[in-house]
């Protein structure tokens, strides 16, 4: 296992450079597995196109993230290594991950942090001038890298910049505002893509050797997630229509520390990030009486710590998931706080007693002040009040060892593909992910694919492919704007996130999966027949956009319940009520379900087919999770 | 609340005009952008065309927001950007007025949308260090002061969003342009390219029609980010160096 990537690289085929001028490859996407893709294949010398919906690369969802990128560097010499990072992301992914992918990605991290220091990303730094760490949950190593509250934000610039370089080198073509409609198939093979442009409306064809998906995930089919407004589905979606199987759909993370709903009109919800459980606490009042009295006038004696209490070992700093859950077993038992009752606290009050409020501000002060401008609540003087939230999905398109979908010449990187994090993703470890898969693992990997198309040279668009692509999307295109019914493409995204946040949430069962299936055909039916979308399609529609990828994402959620109500048991951020150990933690089914679940589409209102990729662990000894 | 709104309009049906608009129920802890969606749901609801806007991660970090609100980009606090005004900050019975970010070298779209991408090429022309893939050395080969990391780090805090270029009277995107320069003048992996970043970067701007710099820091009052004025001054300085040891490079 630790010498598969060496091996692997060293015998590789590789394209000659004066070939790759010759090779086209087309980027959807320009997140940080995007942007880091695009730049390192231009940089190889390939022909790279890279398309976003974004009004500039800069803008991917990527840069949203706060708390940090992990990377196996052992700079505190606490013991950290490869295999401890590839251990822990396999235990905390609750053994549901390829071992051979994460194996590699732990390999690649310490590399991402050097790349992104050359390119001037701004890390913490201590007083020596040397690199800052920070612990996150699930590890009792400090890996993890961060740029104040904003280490997305510091990586994607670094990455922008770089894709920047090739774009005013020539290599890398950009096309900002343009979407992604469906991907083109030549003889079993991805041969390019159709693409609006979100401007004028015109349809694109767009040629190339080979496309890679790094469209993001998609948390956004519940509707109030953290992701960015726009993240969404569809491409990955038109590609899984296409032939490319869709691994572990149902495997999602819910986020422990995000600020609670306040209203119907809500339309995000918004993360702390996780750093902060290194000096929050979290707790709720053990009387249910005190559940609106004045946190503050609560005494000790009176409060549940119930992480420190649960799980001792780990405690505030347990996996994502276990908080999660934990949170939600508070709430489901009357202890949740303020109005709504779906809250607990994050305490800091024992960190700026012991640490000083000046530290506590150094580490947090930005999360803080979001937290205050939001809530209008101060959570220097008063608890944080924070509930679990849709936050990223482990699950997306199959791909094999080579990051290739199941369509010859198609590949997915970053939160688009299902790849690493099994059944539930550590803190800082999709960013490490994101820019593994896209500086380190693809150009290597496509190489394999492109070596063989040296002599295809350039793919004509005017093929019947392409024809009946481009209709097909002219005719949804214009089904949508026919329909023209009374609802609006937003009152249906809403009604399906509340399904599937009710049924296949935090906690799932086969009564309500299976109603939740029934639920989500019948709002499909009613948005083809009573959505309305104003304007025209050959100007800037945003209103057009979104019936589309909530369309998409209508398709999707069914898939996502038939996937959770097939895994008849519980891992990682899948939990069915049915599979619990007394004490309430997730019960696995080794036996029967270890293995990856890809699914096959078979045509509108069919049953998908279920593939089954066994797990097999070789270098980790498969164990019951436990943080105690 | 009750509040009324005039929104500049520009596409489709409309030349370029305010419209008035009612809203009459809005909650005070809504965000400025859930209010609008608010007033497009009640638009489409009309089967009237909704106001575009632009917007997407709705946290402040992104840059995709915009709109200037009564006369000021990204509204009436400091250090925000439009997607964290929340409307508590309103009354009961205000009129908004809300227009797009003006700048000759930022054209409309439609509505409240305008093209940013002027932005785009000004980094395009330098705003990176040269390392391909793969040539790095160890992270902690170069220690950096901590300092020197936090003074770059507050220039790199840019979101690109572009209220410097509308706050300020002659469209001029020296804060930008700036804050990019500092952040890689900061620190040592940006000196090899120093000083052709700063020509090469400067040049972009001149050629994409923003305006001259007059000193009003109007562009630092309404940054989100509150990226200092400072900046511009450095670059002033790296730029002449620059220009005096190319003439010295070409004497
Ligand atoms: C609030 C928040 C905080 C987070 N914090 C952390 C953290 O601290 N550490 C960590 O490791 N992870 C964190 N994550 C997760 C992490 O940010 C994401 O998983 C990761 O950034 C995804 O990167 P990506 O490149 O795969 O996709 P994205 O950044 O989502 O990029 C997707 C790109 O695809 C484009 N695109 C999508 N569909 C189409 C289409 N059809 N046509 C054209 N273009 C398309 C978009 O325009 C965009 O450019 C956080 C996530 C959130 C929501
Ligand atoms: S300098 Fe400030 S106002 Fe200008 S683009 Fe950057 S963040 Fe926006
Ligand atoms: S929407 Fe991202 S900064 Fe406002």
């Amino acid at each position: 296992m630790s010498e598969k990537w060496e091996d692997y690289k060293g015998h590789v085929p590789l394209v000659a450079p004066n070939n790759k001028r010759r090779i086209d490859v087309i980027i959807i996407g320009s997140g940080l597995a995007g942007a880091s893709a695009a730049a390192s294949l231009g940089e190889l010398g390939y022909n790279v196109k890279c398309f976003t919906f974004h009004d500039s690369p800069r803008r991917a969802h990527s840069i949203a993230a706060q708390g940090g990128i992990n990377a196996a560097k052992n700079y505190r010499n606490d013991g950290d290594s490869v295999y401890r990072l590839f251990y822990d992301t396999i235990k905390g992914g609750d053994y549901r991950a390829r071992e051979a992918n994460v194996h590699r990605l732990a390999e690649v991290s310490a590399h991402i942090i050097d790349q992104c220091v050359a390119q001037g990303v701004p890390f913490a730094r201590e007083y020596g001038g040397l690199l800052d760490n920070r612990s996150f949950g699930g590890t009792q190593v400090s890996r993890t890298f961060y740029a104040r509250g904003q280490t997305g934000q510091q990586l994607l610039i670094g990455a922008y910049q770089a894709l920047s370089r090739q774009v005013k080198l020539g290599t890398v073509k950009m096309y900002n505002r343009h979407e992604m409609l469906d991907v083109v198939l030549v003889d079993g093979q991805c041969r390019g893509i159709i693409a609006r442009n979100l401007l004028t409306g015109e349809l694109e064809r767009h040629s190339a050797h080979a496309v890679v998906l790094c469209t993001g995930g998609y948390g956004n089919v519940f509707y109030l997630s953290t992701n960015a407004m726009l993240s969404n589905t569809t491409a990955a979606w038109r590609a899984h229509r296409r032939g490319a199987f869709f691994g572990n759909p149902c495997f999602t993370q819910i986020h422990p520390t995000c600020i609670p709903v306040s209203g119907e009109y809500q339309s995000k919800l918004t993360l702390m990030s996780e750093s902060l459980r290194n000096d929050g606490r979290c707790w709720v009042p053990k009387n249910p009486a005190d559940r609106l009295k004045d946190p503050r006038e609560i005494a000790e004696a009176d409060r549940d710590y119930y992480l420190e209490r649960r799980y001792p070992a780990f405690g505030n700093l347990v996996p994502r998931d276990i908080a999660s859950r934990a949170a939600k077993v508070a709430c489901d038992e009357g202890l949740g706080v303020g109005k709504s009752g779906l809250a607990v606290y994050l305490d800091f009050a024992d960190a700026i007693k012991r640490k000083g409020r000046a530290t506590v501000e150094a580490a947090y002060g930005n999360l803080f002040e979001m937290y205050e401008k939001i809530t209008g609540e101060n959570p220097y003087e008063m608890p944080m009040r924070i509930y679990p939230a849709v936050h990223y999905t482990m699950g997306g398109l199959w791909v094999d060892y080579e990051l290739m979908t199941t369509i010859p010449g198609l590949y997915a990187c970053g939160e688009a593909n299902f790849s690493d994090h099994g059944a539930n993703r550590l803190g800082a470890s999709a960013l490490m992910q994101g820019l593994a898969d896209g500086y380190f693992v693809l150009p290597y990997t496509i190489g394999a694919y492109l070596s063989r198309e040296i002599r295809t040279g350039e793919i004509p668009t005017n093929t019947p492919e392409f024809d009946a692509a481009e209709k097909e999307v002219r005719e949804r295109i214009a089904r949508l704007r026919g329909i023209g019914g009374k609802q609006s493409a937003e009152s249906f995204h809403r009604r399906l996130g509340k399904i599937m946040w009710d049924k296949c949430g935090m906690a799932r069962n086969a009564k309500g999966l299976e109603q939740a299936i029934k639920e989500i055909r019948d709002l499909r039916a009613e948005f083809w027949r009573d959505v309305f979308v104003p304007g025209s399609d050959a100007e800037y529609n945003p209103e057009l956009e979104k019936a589309w990828r909530v369309a998409d994402f209508m398709e999707l959620g069914e898939l996502m319940c038939q996937d959770a109500l097939h895994r008849n048991e519980s891992c990682g951020g899948h939990f069915r009520e049915e599979y619990q150990t007394e004490d309430g933690e997730a019960k696995r089914d080794d036996v029967n379900y270890m293995y990856v679940a890809a699914w096959e589409w078979k045509g509108e209102g069919e049953q998908a087919a279920l593939h089954k990729e066994p797990l097999e662990y070789e270098e980790v000894k498969v164990t019951q999770r436990s943080y105690k | 609340m009750r509040l009324t709104l005039k929104i500049w309009r520009q596409g489709g049906q409309y030349k370029g005009e305010y419209v008035t608009y009612q809203l009459p129920d809005v909650n005070p802890d809504m965000s400025f952008l859930e209010m609008l969606d608010v007033l497009n749901e009640q638009l489409i609801s009309q089967r009237e065309d909704p106001v575009a806007f632009e917007h997407d991660c709705r946290e402040g970090i992104c840059g995709t927001c915009s709109l200037v609100i009564n006369g000021r980009p990204h509204g009436p606090m400091k250090g925000t950007t439009t997607c964290q005004v929340h409307m508590r900050h309103y009354h009961d019975g205000d009129t908004i007025v809300i227009e797009p970010f003006r700048a000759q070298a930022f054209p409309v779209v439609k509505d409240l949308v305008v093209d940013r991408s002027a932005f785009d090429r000004i980094i395009q022309a330098g705003g990176y260090v040269s390392v391909n893939t793969g040539q790095a050395q160890d992270a902690n080969a170069i220690p950096i002061e901590k300092e020197t990391a936090s003074r770059a780090f507050d220039a790199a805090a840019c979101i690109g969003c572009g209220a410097c270029v509308a706050a300020c009277p002659n469209a001029s995107a020296m804060l930008f342009t700036s804050a990019k320069i500092s952040h890689l003048a900061l620190l040592p992996q940006g000196q090899v390219e120093r000083q052709k970043r700063v020509l090469a970067m400067v040049a972009q701007m001149d050629k994409e029609g923003f305006g001259k710099c007059s000193n009003v820091t109007a562009c630092e009052a309404e940054c989100p980010k509150e990226i200092s004025v400072e900046n511009i001054a450095r670059m002033n300085r790296e730029y002449l160096a620059a220009v005096f040891a190319s003439e010295k490079e070409m004497a």
